[in-house]
């Protein structure tokens, strides 16, 4: 289905990337927000509590993170769209409501700003460091998707990607920013409504008597009900049937587990995406992802004018990973060469889809601004010279 | 038994989950059934009821009443209750859980739920005692009543729920017993029939836990204390309603009047700020004037 107009601000503009994801949000569909405030993610609930008056939607400035985190997915059971907004500390916050989110299959979507950290670390300046966070952070084994944006334009694109991938698959979806996108300004296109494709519940056609609320259909996905529509729902984060029921024995969490793991992890080569340039004869590939991937490009270059072959591969879609593209690059390249806004996160997943065969080089960066593009372009120089 | 009679409350009830996990003499059930009575008795539509639990024994009511039941994490119903309530203002949302899941690790949400005036009725079953874990100190226990990490007595100060609820602006409090059967049922109708964020408190036996640990006997024991020591007070001054060990139990309605709720007065702010540009946001059933007849009591 096409976006309700109500929400899209057709036009050119001039916006930076929190202002772009929050009408990105609008024009998926997103009519309920909760948030708390905390640079540098404040700008996108600041826009949603001017705009939502203007298209039915409610905003909630609530106590904390943690309030805000399963407001949201109140008002999912209720029938909207929703997500939530924050940065490092709030997103430690918001980790329980992650896991019930999954749990309990609840279609929401945080936006993370990611700043330096741990603890109060860089509130205003950048990080990539909640990466494995995002991956891991709840307790238990669940699955979750997250994407990773690199412009104010993509901001807008993947809000959009975000909500319908949540729809689509039931699961939290998380967009992992970073300050510097989040606070970068460019230019903007927001498309007509009728030219943006949004995905609607996977509302189900049961009557309430043949209804089971957790019954998967045949991609693992159960349809969905909303209170107040006579189905008396039972949503719970304990472990459970199809019916929603407690069940507290190792069979009914294997079959739950199971699930929840395996809708993601079956269905990834129909949701990861990614870029990639002058890949086809490369020597060194440079995997990267948000602002760090448009440093990486001019490192990339540098490196092209010492003579290396060296390509890019840039993740959108950041988990599910791209393991299977990994380990064909793995065969063919004689490094990948990583740098990220922290101190080593993403680079072990292409370590382990690598499966050895290939050199991996860490580019590490402990955050508050992007890394000297010069640093990435002798990373991928020495990665070159070594393997030759 | 008659077999032939059902009774009355079991529509509302998930009888598939029964017996429920609730300990004999454990006062939670007797205020579920106290609940369904009221809903029996008024005239809410049940399919546009929700209840919200928590974590803990009291948590475990949504999941054995049959509207639409959401077990969330600890502490935090009422904040799930918020984007429930305020996403589909159609819906009547009942929190309903116990004292350690609402007022200890739930206790910002609490009050500010109750400062936005939040339209949502709060059920708290108060037993003093974390009850599904084994035994431990809530924010209500008394002194010098002992617990399983206050071995020794508790020596901190008890919460005051109502004086609590009162202060941060709740529309209606009131507090029963699990001996004011009629009492409860009765006050959960006057509680559907109201709107914005109400506070009905209900102090509740733990013979497993509470009771036997402190030598109070069983169930009805308690029974018999709620009965020898309750003082009915409605109206009185939130504050003088501290509970101490085994002292007097102050019960009533102390707190029923009306101000916006969060809904109303967002309204109320978008329109005299944005003028026509703002289409009011619907407020549900809770709202309608009061010409209309709206979940009264009966009888």
């Amino acid at each position: 289905m096409h976006a309700d107009p109500s929400g899209v601000l057709t036009g050119k503009h001039y916006l930076d990337g929190n202002h772009a994801a929050c009408e990105g949000a609008l024009a998926a569909g997103c009519r309920f927000a909760a948030g708390y405030p905390i640079t540098p993610s404040t700008e996108i609930v600041e826009r949603v509590a001017a705009r939502f008056p203007f298209m039915g939607g409610t905003f909630i400035q609530m106590e904390d993170e943690i309030a805000a985190s399963i407001a949201i997915q109140g008002a999912v059971w209720a029938g909207k769209k929703a997500m939530t907004v924050t940065s490092g500390p709030g997103f430690s916050l918001m980790m329980e409501h992650i896991g019930l989110a999954a749990i309990t299959e609840t279609p929401c979507v945080f936006f993370n700003v990611q700043r330096g950290g741990p603890s109060t670390g860089l509130p205003t300046l950048p990080g990539q460091a909640d990466m494995m966070q995002a991956r891991w952070g709840s307790h238990g084994d669940y699955e979750i998707i997250a994407l990773s944006p690199q412009s104010p334009q993509e901001c807008f694109n993947i809000a959009i990607d975000a909500f319908n991938l949540a729809e689509q698959w039931r699961v939290p979806v998380l967009v992992m920013m970073d300050e510097c996108v989040g606070h970068m300004t460019e230019r903007v296109i927001i498309p007509k409504a009728e030219t943006i494709e949004v995905t609607e519940r996977r509302w189900t056609k049961k009557k309430p008597s043949d209804y089971k609320p957790f019954e998967p259909g045949p991609d693992l996905v159960p349809d969905m009900a909303k209170a107040g529509d006579g189905y008396h729902l039972f949503v719970t984060g304990l472990t459970h049937d199809e019916r929603g029921y407690p069940v507290m024995n190792w069979q009914a969490q294997e079959k739950l587990v199971h699930r929840l793991v395996n809708k993601i992890r079956l269905a990834t080569d129909k949701i990861v995406r990614f870029e990639e340039e002058d890949i086809e004869g490369a020597d060194v590939v440079v995997v990267s992802y948000g602002i760090t991937a448009r440093v990486a490009r001019r490192g990339a270059e540098l490196a092209r004018q010492k003579g290396v072959k060296v390509g890019r591969l840039r993740l959108v879609v950041v988990w599910p990973f791209p393991e299977k593209r990994i380990l064909e690059l793995a065969s063919k390249v004689q490094a990948f060469v990583v740098p990220e806004m922290n101190y080593g996160q993403m680079v072990l997943e292409v370590e382990r889809a690598a499966k050895g065969k290939t050199n991996v080089v860490c580019v590490p960066h402990g955050g508050g601004e992007v890394h000297d593009p010069q640093v990435i372009a002798d990373a991928i120089i020495r990665a070159a010279k070594r393997s030759s | 038994m008659n077999d032939k009679q059902e009774n009355p409350v079991n529509p509302y009830l998930r009888l598939d989950r029964m017996p429920s996990i609730w300990c004999p003499g454990c006062g939670i059930g007797t205020s579920v059934n106290c609940f369904a009575r009221a809903i029996t008795q008024s005239k809410i539509d049940v399919k546009k009821l929700a209840i919200v639990s928590g974590i803990g024994c009291t948590g475990r009511v949504s999941g054995y009443l049959n509207f639409d039941s959401f077990h969330t994490t600890h502490g935090r119903p009422i904040a799930f209750a918020t984007g429930l309530k305020l996403a589909n203002p159609e819906l009547h949302v009942v929190v309903y859980s116990g004292e350690g899941d609402l007022i200890a690790i739930g206790g910002n949400h609490f009050i500010h739920a109750a400062r936005r005036n939040i339209d949502i009725l709060v059920v708290c079953v108060n037993n003093f005692v974390y009850g599904m874990t084994g035994g431990q100190v809530s924010p209500t226990s008394p002194e010098p009543a002992t617990f399983t990490t206050a071995p020794y007595g508790q020596f901190e100060e008890p919460f005051n729920l109502a004086y609590l609820a009162d202060s941060c602006g709740a529309v209606y409090i009131a507090r029963w017993t699990t001996f004011h059967v009629r009492q409860l049922a009765k006050s959960m109708r006057d509680a559907f029939g109201k709107k914005g964020f109400r506070f009905i408190e209900i102090i509740a036996p733990c013979p497993t836990l509470y009771q036997r640990r402190n030598r109070l006997g069983d169930g009805l024991d308690a029974m018999r204390y709620y009965k020898e020591k309750s003082v009915v007070k409605n109206g009185a001054e939130t504050k003088s309603l501290r509970i101490d060990f085994q002292s007097e139990i102050t019960v009533g309605t102390f707190v029923d009047r009306e101000r916006p709720t969060f809904l109303e007065a967002m309204n109320n702010r978008f329109q005299k700020a944005l003028g026509d540009k703002y289409t009011p946001y619907p407020l549900g059933p809770s709202h309608q004037p009061k010409s209309q007849p709206q979940a009264q009591a009966s009888a």
